[in-house]
């Protein structure tokens, strides 16, 4: 199924969303969104080499503090030290090798390093709040950060974002690119986020939530949190054709 | 177990701390690279024309013999070493900001014909929760014509996909992302 021969080359369509899993674009409850998007209908894409494939981009001078958010100073940041770790898988559940997730997210009081940010909580100077990494041959991924703090932001009256950490994923096509949030378990702030309610799907807003891991958890050191990412996937693999 | 896609959240608002401060890519094509250089000015703009001053615009392209330097394109040309074909920038306050690339050649489309030159593009922002795809075509490309993608748009929509030659830079070209209004950007569903 699926293999659409194109001039001497051949194209492996991926799979498209399934209905709900995805975001509604325009999600009235989150203001910016209804000016920022298409009203019209999008148009249906057939999947060409154009989209299938996409840039190898990252893999240059990684270094070794790059997935340690609390190492790239001098001193050592304020807050709860944390390991987030999981696997880049696509729906088929094959593993994403060697592809760059980028994370980026508020210091412990909820503050970015950023100009436009103007929360009235203090910056650290030993947090920037910035990471990437690779993911090895079988698209395991490790950062040691610190925990995220809320944040208010303008969206509402008594407007908080629920703690997050953004992750910016690549994988090995234009259309496998995912910027998503990583959320923390139990957050009492699920229920009045517009932006992680519009999700359509229970189950699939529970799919940007990392879960507490034990075996992650490093004694006297720093909690673990699992979070596993599934990126779209071809339809068929070459060799099941 | 089941393998779901994990939902796609917004960029914002802090876009830069992690993607664009210090990993911006406004070249995608080396000055080894072939091809007929292009400097493109990409401007985004919200439902009221007001610029979208906390954008990121990704670009994707073919080199100028059409060949994408990924494992995937199994046609066979050897890809130009110098074009790496990625870029990516985040706009400034007028929502605009600059790529230096080459022309990209024809790339082969669904019913074996051949696509026009084109630039994949994915948008991101502040109040977009899943990017928008569109494309870049060139204005006044004789290829534009029997290109399948764009007969697919309905041709009233046809225009909003073209990049148009800057009259005041030799090899410049602008084109503008209507994220929704009355001149809305035609977006894909990819
Ligand atoms: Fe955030």
């Amino acid at each position: 199924m699926g293999q659409v021969t194109n001039e001497g080359s051949i194209v492996t369509p991926y799979r498209r969303y399934p209905p709900g899993s995805q975001p509604s674009r325009v999600y009235e409850p989150y203001r910016s969104t209804v000016r920022r998007n298409p009203a019209k209908p999008l148009i249906f894409l057939p999947h060409t080499l154009s989209e299938v494939t996409g840039p190898v981009y990252g893999h240059d001078a990684m270094s070794e503090t790059d997935n340690d958010l609390t190492r790239q100073h001098a001193g050592e940041p304020q807050g709860e030290r944390i390991i987030v770790t999981g696997r880049v898988l696509d729906d088929n559940g094959r593993p994403v090798p060697n592809t760059l997730i980028e994370i980026w997210q508020a210091n412990a009081a909820g503050r970015y390093l950023h100009q436009r940010d103007q929360h009235p909580a203090p910056l650290d100077p030993n947090f920037s709040g910035a990471g990437r990494t690779l993911t090895d041959g079988n698209g395991n991924y490790r950062f040691v950060t610190i925990k995220p703090g809320p944040y208010p932001w303008f969206n509402h009256y008594n407007a908080w974002r629920p703690a997050h950490i953004h992750f910016s994923v690549f994988g090995r096509a234009f259309l496998t690119r995912l910027i998503t949030q990583m959320y923390f378990p139990g957050d009492p702030l699920f229920a009045y986020d517009p932006i992680y309610q519009s999700v359509p799907d229970e189950k699939a807003r529970q799919r940007m939530i990392s879960k507490f891991d034990l075996e992650t958890t490093q004694p006297q050191w720093a909690l673990g949190f699992r979070f596993d990412i599934v990126l779209r996937g071809p339809e068929a693999t070459p060799f099941e054709a | 177990m089941e393998y779901v896609p994990t939902p796609s959240q917004t960029v914002g608002p802090y876009l830069r701390i992690g993607l664009t401060e210090k990993r911006s890519v406004k070249c995608l094509a080396g000055p080894e690279a072939k091809g007929e250089r292009v400097w493109l000015k990409c401007r985004v703009l919200d439902g009221d024309g007001a610029p979208v001053n906390d954008a990121m615009v990704e670009i994707w392209q073919a080199d100028s013999e059409g060949k994408y330097n990924h494992p995937d394109d199994r046609q066979a040309k050897t890809p130009d070493s110098a074009c790496l074909g990625f870029g990516r920038m985040g706009t400034g306050e007028d929502g605009s900001c600059e790529f230096e690339t080459v022309k990209p050649g024809r790339v082969p489309g669904p019913g074996n014909r051949l696509q026009a030159p084109h630039l994949n593009v994915g948008v991101y922002a502040r109040g977009i929760l899943l990017q928008l795809y569109t494309r870049i075509y060139f204005d006044g490309e004789p290829a534009n014509e029997e290109d399948p993608i764009l007969i697919s748009v309905p041709a009233e929509r046809r225009e909003t996909l073209l990049a148009h030659r800057d009259a005041d830079r030799a090899g410049g070209w602008r084109f503008d992302i209507h994220l929704c209004g009355e001149q809305e950007t035609v977006f894909f569903d990819v």
